[in-house]
Order: structure tokens, then sequence, then C-alpha cells
């Protein structure tokens, strides 16, 4: 007797507007959903950042509206430091969560992966709903806190023991706020899981005839790491959170040690460690911020070979950098913590791994820079962003270099340049990698085209301004500059005001153009022009699909792949490409089987 | 309520609208290239049969963290206070163990069921009822050995050595209790003769691994309470 052939759950087209737009089973508007969620958080954190940046610049300035959101926290519009440290700790939360992981891996991820597989939609449609309405669920409870108790938690998107553990006594939010947010992200950690749960079936089991796993485009490959990645490591951060919970509400004291004194009073924990939540957060930590950095690096290399018309050098050994990257990640994590007081000997063992990492990411440049010289790349937003998030992966990567080496570490920890190689390759880079993927995939997902002249305005004042706000950094970082500070009053770093004025400036310059990307995406989505179905002549799956794809993807036909998803700079029929769905057989160097 | 004798599911690859060539049959054919010919596999997994490993992958990171954390807290001071596992858990376990083997006896009735033999097979849904009982009973179990150390004095907060035992058996014993509406959604499905053999499989994959989880958590609480 034989099984019914798995495929994806089917589900008929949904009729009524809450089945089609709000509790949606398929992936494309899931993938919306998410794109729309990442944008919100991002339009926060980005405004969060302004807030900090002004206050850093200029500390008594009054900010309009800041009392009528916390009349305790900015009496008057000022903000006091710990509600400095309130905001910086939402604005990395938001950012690192939000937008980082949600936008490149959940948002595209949700709607091309099955598509470029060829599958009519995930396998589990209710887990992958699910997966995005707790994922929405999480940001309502981070944002209440906000609104609720006395704020936010202040202790930084990294939540060091023992502050996270203490409660009230050490500040304000850090009772209810903290609350609030281990149990935000631990439900975040829940969708995420549940996410990466289709990802992985998707790409192993629902490939069409002839896709071969050599035959998947990088971004695919991309989202089944970052998948693999996101399954090990969230699975990690959701008990560390519930041990913070149980600190919190339940007398325990995993994290808190003994005899520790706060504000005069001794506090009733004993016995914790505060050394453990590191350990826990930063095998999350680490591999987290490759799951921001990974489908970045898949988009752009789907995009780059799009706009070059020709094949990278070798897609095997990038798709394998890609793994490299996943794998090392785990045995990084260590060197966040070089000056934590853990052993010395343990923090070469991370050291090492740490300068390793670097090999598979300096590979993967080559192979673009390599791939790029001699080729006639096709100029547009789509590649310009992606060519920028090289720029920016180069730049930001390279500070990591210093940053891998203890002795080094030692002077840099906890200093602005940190804050610069992690916004650079963080903030920046996997941001780049989102507006890439937006320029060129969203004539497929909204049916139109956007504005190209808006696009390329916007990258330039982006590319030009984030190199303005943060190479600064690394400068700050070596004079000594401090992070999570609110405020500068030592003697030493007065003749480094005027440099955060002009960083205050940039950024706020910077995050008005974003305005116009915003603008372009809004626009287009109404009155843009109308999009052909495969608008950048490309070879994969999404682009032999009507444009928006129809409900099961490929309107009841399955389509079969003959060909790997770079054959650029050949002779067809149709032009230099030949799509991975054309039986027609062409004269090409190299196939991957 | 009897479990009637029903048609087992009827499955016509005819009417699947890819004609097997994607899912289940999905990549193995390769198209021929350039006069390339490929071996085609004829079969491969189900995407509940990845989906399983998946989630079993996770909880086996969820429990590997719980782990690390009480061996490094065990560690870092002088307050852990070792006590004697409740006695009911050795009978918690047997209750466990017991119902794995009821599962396998069920999948095996099960499957003659829907096999050749279905004249022969009344109510394959007994053992299934047996197991969910069984598993009910086991947590129940776990809720009484919780009762044994609240009357000793013990609770979640009383010492790092209570706090993780807590931490672990209340995590485990909510994961059976996910196990067990698993194995009431294999039962509708069964009683409406939509049941998938991989379903099947999944569910009995996760119910083992509960078992097995369970003999690990008891050794690691033995050993290292």
């Amino acid at each position: 007797m034989h099984d019914m052939s798995a495929h994806a759950a089917q589900h008929q087209a949904p009729t009524s507007f809450i089945r089609k737009h709000i509790f949606s089973l398929d992936h494309k508007v899931i993938g919306k959903q998410y794109y729309a969620l990442a944008l919100l958080a991002a339009l926060v954190g980005m405004a969060l950042s302004w807030m900090m940046r002004i206050h850093l610049a200029w500390t008594n300035a009054a900010i309009p509206g800041l009392q009528a959101l916390s009349p305790s926290g900015a009496p008057g519009g000022v903000m006091t430091p710990e509600y400095y440290l309130q905001l910086m700790t939402m604005h990395g939360t938001i950012m690192v969560f939000f937008v980082l992981t949600t936008a490149p891996f959940a948002a595209f991820g949700n709607f091309f992966l099955p598509i470029q597989v060829g599958a009519e939609d995930m396998p589990f449609p209710r887990f992958n709903m699910m997966s995005f309405w707790v994922t929405f669920v999480a940001f309502v409870v981070l944002i209440s806190s906000f609104f609720l108790g006395d704020g936010p938690t202040l202790g930084g998107w990294t939540q060091y023991a023992p502050l996270n553990s203490v409660g009230s006594v050490s500040g304000p939010g850090q009772g209810l706020g903290v609350v609030l947010w281990m149990t935000s992200i631990g439900l975040f950690c829940i969708g995420q899981l549940l996410g990466s749960l289709n990802f992985i079936t998707t790409t192993l089991d629902l490939r069409v005839k002839g896709m071969s796993l050599m035959r998947l485009p990088l971004s695919a490959w991309a989202w089944f790491i970052t998948s693999c990645m996101g399954l090990t490591a969230f699975s990690v951060l959701m008990p560390a959170c519930i041990l913070v919970i149980l600190d919190h509400v339940a007398g325990t004291s995993f994290f808190v040690a003994s005899n520790l004194v706060i504000n005069d009073q001794l506090q009733p924990h004993s016995g914790g460690s505060t050394l453990l939540w590191q350990h826990l957060f930063w095998f999350f930590g680490h591999p987290e911020v490759y799951i921001a950095i990974v489908p970045g690096i898949g988009i752009v290399s789907h995009i780059l070979i799009t706009s070059m018309r020709k094949p990278m050098l070798s897609q095997r050994v990038l798709i394998y950098c890609m793994g490299a990257l996943a794998v090392l990640s785990y045995m990084v994590y260590g060197h966040h913590m070089f000056v934590s007081g853990m052993n010395p000997v343990s923090a070469l063992a991370f050291s090492f791994p740490t300068l390793v990492i670097t090999i598979p990411a300096t590979i993967t440049v080559l192979i673009w820079v390599f791939s790029l010289y001699g080729s006639r790349l096709r100029i547009n937003s789509a590649s310009l962003f992606a060519l920028g998030f090289i720029s920016m992966f180069v730049s930001g990567g390279v500070s990591g270099f210093f940053l891998a080496q203890p002795s080094i570490d030692i002077m840099l920890h906890a200093t602005y340049f940190v804050v610069g190689h992690f916004h650079m390759v963080m903030g920046v880079a996997a941001m780049f990698g989102i507006f890439a993927g937006t320029y060129f995939w969203f004539p497929k997902m909204a049916g139109r085209m956007m504005n190209e002249t808006l696009g390329r305005i916007h990258f330039w004042l982006s590319f030009v301004g984030a190199y303005c706000i943060f190479m600064p950094f690394h400068y700050l970082g070596m004079a000594g500059n401090i992070r999570r500070y609110s405020s500068f009053p030592d003697d030493f770093l007065q003749p480094l005001i005027p440099v955060h004025r002009l960083i205050t400036i940039a950024a706020l310059l910077t995050g008005a153009a974003q305005l116009i990307f915003l603008y372009n995406l809004i626009h287009s989505r109404f009155w843009g022009e109308p999009a052909p179905d495969n608008p950048w002549e490309a070879t994969s799956l999404e682009w032999s699909t009507a444009t928006p794809p129809p409900h099961d993807n490929f309107g009841g036909k399955h389509p079969v792949v003959y060909h790997d998803p770079y054959q650029y700079g050949v002779q067809s029929s149709v032009g230099d490409y030949v799509m991975q769905t054309s039986p027609e057989q062409v004269k090409t160097d190299h196939e991957e089987k | 309520m009897a479990t009637t004798v029903q048609e087992p599911p009827q499955i016509d690859p005819r009417r699947s609208p890819d004609n097997g060539n994607s899912g289940n049959s999905g990549g193995r054919n390769s198209a021929p290239v350039n006069g390339d010919r490929r071996v085609a596999l004829d079969y491969s997994p189900p995407p509940s049969s990845t989906a399983i490993w998946v989630v079993l992958f996770a909880i086996t990171m969820m429990f590997a963290a719980f782990t690390s954390a009480m061996i490094v807290r065990k560690g870092s001071a002088l307050d852990w206070r070792s006590f004697k596992l409740p006695s009911i858990l050795v009978l918690n376990t047997l209750l466990l163990l017991a119902s794995s083997v009821t599962l396998e006896v069920a999948r095996r009735r099960i499957a003659a069921f829907m096999g050749k033999s279905k004249g022969q097979v009344e109510s394959p849904a007994r053992w299934l009822y047996v197991t969910l009982v069984l598993g009910l009973l086991f947590v129940a179990g776990q809720y009484v050995a919780w009762a044994q150390l609240r009357a000793q004095g013990l609770y979640l907060a009383t010492n790092p050595s209570s706090s993780f035992f807590y931490v672990f058996t209340v995590t485990h014993a909510l994961h059976v209790l996910g196990g067990l509406g698993g194995l009431i959604y294999v039962i509708r499905k069964l009683s409406r003769s939509s049941l998938r053999r991989s379903t099947l499989v999944a569910t009995a994959r996760y119910w083992h691994f509960m078992d097995v989880l369970w003999l690990y958590l008891l050794l690691l609480l033995w050993m290292k309470l």
C-alpha cells in the first residue's frame, strides 16, 4: 500500500479577506507580512537611534515628545542616563531580532524558497502561519515594555547577568521590563524554530523534478544554511530566557552570585553563575549574527550573477564557504568573552577559530571580486546595493580581524571600535542585502517596478552616509571612547565630542534618505509600472512563473528543471541566458549537475 | 466508543495533481542534459519524516542547554545540596517504557489493518488508547513525584539542585503532553480513515524520543543531583 505522495499540504485559494490577508496559509503572503513587520521594526529602531545620537552629541538637548513617552525617563524631554540605556537596549533588540533576522531570512525566504525549489508551498503551512503570528506577538510584547511598568529593560540586547536577574533594585525597567524582554525573545525563538522547520523540509523534500541540490540558487542555499543555524541557536536561547524568568518570578538563583550588594541592598540570591548567561547567550549570539548575514551573502551572489550575465568563478565553493561560516560560527562565541574573566587559555581556544572563520569569508569576497573582474555588470539599484554590500562587508569585516585577538581586544573591548565593527557588518551590510533583495524581487512580489532613479539616489545617499556615520566609530574606539555611556564627561573624551556631533548629523541625514526608499516602496506598490514576468532576464524558477505568482506558484503546472541557475553568457533562443526550466540545450562551459 | 473496522485509505496516484513529480518523487529523476542520464531514485522521505528529525534536534539542543547550565551552576558555588530522587520515578519510568512497547504493538496492528490482513484486525486503535493512558499515567506520576518533593520541603527555589529537578522534569512532562496531543491526532485520523503512514511514523519517533530523553534525564539527575 503506497503512502500518499508527499508534497506541500495543498490548500485551496482563500476567498475571505481574513484568510487572504490576515491569517493566510500562503507562504507568499506570510513572506510579505514578515517584510511589513521588519519595515515597521526598522522605522522604530531607526527613530530610537536618532534619539540616542542626538543625546550623545548634545547631552542636554530636549527631544520633543519624549516626555510624553516617559515622564520619568525624560523629564523636560532630556533623557536620563538610564533612559538612554533603555532606548539603546530596545534599539539593539529590535534591529537584531525583528529586522536583521526577520527580513533577509523570514521575509524573502518565505516568499521565494518554495518557488525557487519548484514547490507549491511549504510542507507545513499552518506552522508557517503560526511562526509569523508568534513573531508578531513577540514584537508587540517587546514594544509594550515601553508603556508598562517603569519602561523597557536597560541591560543592552545582550542582557548580561546579574543585571538581568536582580530585578528593579538595579534600575528602571529591570523588573517587569526584563520579564517582558525575555518573554518576547522566548516567543521569537519559537517563531523562528517553526520557520526553520519549514525551510529545512522544503529544501530537502520538496524540490521539483530535476532540481538537484547543486542546482539550487545560492539564495536558496543561504536560506537553508541559515535555517540550520537558527535551529541550533534559537533552541539554546529559549531555555536561557526561561531560566532568567525563573530567577525573576520564582526566586531561583541561576545567574546571580552570593553576597551581591546593589544600591546598599544585599541581594537574596546566592550561588549563581554570572558567566553562565554569557556562555548560553553567546552560543546563540554568534550564530545569530551569521544568521543575519548569510542570507545577504546568498541574495547578493544571486543578484550579482544576474547582473554580471555570467556565473561566479565557483558556485560550489561559495556554498561550501557559507556552510563553513555556519559550522565555525558555533566555535567562536567566546570571542565576545575575552575579558569576562574566563580562563585566558579558553580565550586562545576561541581566538583561533575566530581567525579561521575569516578564511571562508575572505574566499567569498575574493570570488565575488574576481568574478566581477572583466564582467559587463548591468547597473541598477539592486546591483548597486549588492556592490555596496561587498564594500560594507569588507570594511566591517576587517575590524573583526583585530577584535579576534585577545591582546588587542583588551584595549578595544567595550569601546566604539566594536560598535563600528558590528554596525558596518550588520547595520549596513545586512541592510544593504535587504535593500538589494527588495529592489530585485519587488517586481515579482508586487507585480510592479520600483522607480529606478529614486533607487539610485537612495543607494548613493545611503552608501556615503553609512560610511560617514560608522567609519569614525573605529577612530573613536581607538581613542578610548567607551560604549554604552549616555554621555562623555571625562576630560580625555572632550576632544571627541565634535566627532560625535558630525556622526549625529550624518545619521539624521542618512536616516532621512531612507524615507526616499519608503516613498518608493509605497508609491510603486500602488502606482508603479506593471512588471513583466522576467524583468531582469534571470534564470531561476521564480522568474519562470507569472508576476505576481498565482496561488499555487506555478498555475497548476509543475516545472521541470534542466539546468543550474547560472547559465548566463550563453547563446540561446531568448538571449544570453537559459532559464532553469527551459529544455533548450546550449553550448556551455560548465554546468552544475 | 468502539472502533469499527473501516476501509483503509485508498490512494490513487493519478489523482495527485503533479502525477508524482513533486514531493515524494521530486528531484529524483534528473532530466537528461546534454545526453547525460542519471540514476533515478524511487523513494524520498516525506516531509514529516525530515520534520520530526528537525524537531527532535531542536528539543535535544534545548535539553543540552539546560544540562550545561546545571553542570556550570553546580560547580559555581558551594550551595548545592543533593537529595534523593522520589521513589515513584521508578514506576513512572516503567510506565513510559511500557507505553513505547504498546505504541509499537499499535503500529504493527495498524499496518496490518491498512494492509492485506485488514479483515483480521479488530479495533486497530485499541493499543493507541493504551499508550495514551500509560502516557497520562506517567504525567500523573510525575505530579506525584513533585508532590513528594514538596512534602520534603523541596520547592523550585529551595536549592539549585531542586530547581534543576523541576526545570528538567516539568519541561519533559510538557513535551510528553505534546506527544499525547500527537497520539490523539493520530487516533482521530485513523477513525476517519485518513491516517498517513508517515504521520504515524513521525508520531512514534517523537514518542520513543521522549522515552530515551527520560532515561537520559533520569541518569543525569541520579548522577549529578
